[in-house]
């Protein structure tokens, strides 16, 4: 069977791909797309490392398929940053040292943006339960806790 | 390469001449967190795959009658969200949230909760216990049932392969009614139930319980509804012998496995526990809303 060609729009700019069935959104954006932002820790929803958005909804793109994703809204790593300027998340990963390897942190990045969209003033416990989804093998968590609250604050204030 | 089609139909009966055409394995696809990765592990490979999320009805929330009737494909994250949904049925949300991260329930839905058929699934004993009746379609046109008549074993349904799960209906509650849900899991998150309970009931003017639904989750095949833990709350002001009798019926009613993750004995002593401190919750919420 043909693939499928998508269309989309990926980080505020249209995007086009042609895609098998079985190929997943992570897939596509690392091995089509050559966005490798996007990390595979397990490809089974479990880590969050492959987390984007899609529809302005939070979601592992190792459980979406490429072809599902025709009309829509895609956000991943690649769109944060302003240019050369970081956002205040990605600042703040920096200044509080919440990252060592940094295969989880495009996932963290996004998770943590998502929640601030919805929540800008969330508790810390908010942030370790929008967070649940994200594994760290390194950090231990509380620096990445910290600096999204950090993070938080700093965009309330903006 | 075996080539896997995926259609994307945006009416009910397209989708359904969709799954009634198909020559190999189809699957209705709604938010893929079981779906994908059993095609990833092999443990199916289907032929044909038929996106139910362009059809409005399947995504829908809307009130109905002082109930709410969702679409089967609605991602829980929605659910969460609507607050007057989360008002309405405490108890099923209490399941809902329970289903993974934020980031599976962006995409996961009730009706691939309920349709995946584990007999952990979360929000399964919080819909019975609600008392959910769920509509189903196919080629001959619409049916309606309740949801513990879904299930018939782990990973089994009795839907025919070219029917869909539409929506699910959870009723209008009468006034001082609540429900409640509750697992119990080894670790506090990210975990599968190793025992689980649902609890609806209704009290009348002066706190006696007139209604009462039990459902217990990862102690049998599937979900079960338990009458006679139901029973022994209707007519009791929910006291502590009422809660007592609640907890020794809902354990007398389990038949569960024993694996790595707790014994036979285990799982029936924590089944009676759970219900017992899910029937505490309900009763709480049930005093508090008029
Ligand atoms: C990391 C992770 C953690 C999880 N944690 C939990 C948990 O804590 N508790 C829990 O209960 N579950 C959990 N799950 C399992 C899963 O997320 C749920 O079962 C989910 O609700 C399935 O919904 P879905 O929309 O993704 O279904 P899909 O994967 O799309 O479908 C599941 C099955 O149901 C069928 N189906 C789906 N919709 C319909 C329909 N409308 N009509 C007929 N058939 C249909 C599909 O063909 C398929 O066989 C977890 C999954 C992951 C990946
Ligand atoms: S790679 Fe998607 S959740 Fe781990
Ligand atoms: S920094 Fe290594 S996994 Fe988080």
């Amino acid at each position: 069977m043909a693939k499928h060609h998508v269309t989309a729009t990926l980080n505020g700019s249209p995007v086009e791909f042609l895609c098998e069935t079985q190929q997943t959104l992570l897939e596509v954006l690392r091995d089509e797309l050559n966005l490798t932002g996007t990390k595979e820790g397990c490809a089974t929803g479990d880590c969050g490392a492959c987390s984007v958005t899609v529809g302005g909804r939070l979601v592992c793109s190792c459980l979406v398929l490429g072809a599902e994703v025709e009309g829509k809204r895609i956000e991943t790593i690649e769109g944060m940053a302003s240019g050369t300027e970081l956002h205040p998340l990605q600042q703040k990963f920096l200044e509080h040292a919440a990252l060592q390897c940094g295969i989880c942190t495009p996932g963290m990045l996004i998770a943590a943006r998502s929640l601030l969209e919805r929540k800008p003033d969330p508790t810390e416990e908010e942030v370790r339960y929008w967070l649940a989804g994200n594994l760290c093998r390194c950090t231990g968590y509380n620096k990445i806790v910290d600096a999204v609250l950090a993070a938080a604050g700093e965009m309330r204030r903006a | 390469m075996s080539a896997m089609r995926y259609e994307r139909p945006g009416t009910l009966e397209a989708a359904v001449a969709l799954l009634s055409g198909a020559t190999g394995a189809a699957r209705v696809l709604a938010g893929g967190t079981d779906l994908l990765v059993q095609m990833r592990t092999g443990r199916i490979e289907p032929q044909l795959l038929v996106d139910c999320k362009d059809i409005p009805e399947m995504t829908a929330i809307v009130a109905d009658d002082g109930g709410f009737r969702f679409g089967a494909a609605t991602p829980c994250m929605a659910l969460v969200e609507h607050e007057a949904f989360t008002k309405a049925c405490p108890g099923v949300i209490d399941g809902v949230k329970l289903i993974g991260s934020i980031q599976v329930k962006g995409r996961a839905s009730v009706g691939g909760n309920v349709c995946n058929a584990s007999p952990a699934a979360d929000s399964v004993p919080a819909l019975i216990a609600a008392g959910a009746v769920a509509t189903i379609i196919g080629p001959g046109g619409r049916r309606e049932t309740r949801v513990e008549n879904i299930a018939t074993g782990p990973g089994k349904t009795s839907l025919a392969r070219d029917e869909i799960l539409v929506s699910l209906l959870v009723p209008r509650k009468p006034p001082h009614s609540a429900d409640a849900y509750l697992r119990f899991t080894p670790r506090t998150e990210m975990d599968i139930a190793v025992v689980s309970a649902g609890v609806n009931l209704t009290l009348d003017r002066d706190g006696v319980c007139r209604k009462a639904r039990v459902s217990l989750g990862a102690v049998a095949e599937r979900a079960l509804l338990v009458s006679e833990a139901g029973a022994a709350l209707i007519g009791t002001t929910v006291d502590e012998a009422a809660l007592e009798k609640l907890a020794a019926a809902a354990a007398a009613a389990c038949k569960p496995i024993d694996d790595k993750r707790g014994t036979k004995a285990y799982r029936i002593k924590v089944a009676g526990v759970l219900a017992r401190r899910a029937a505490q919750i309900a009763l709480d919420r049930a005093r508090k809303v008029n």
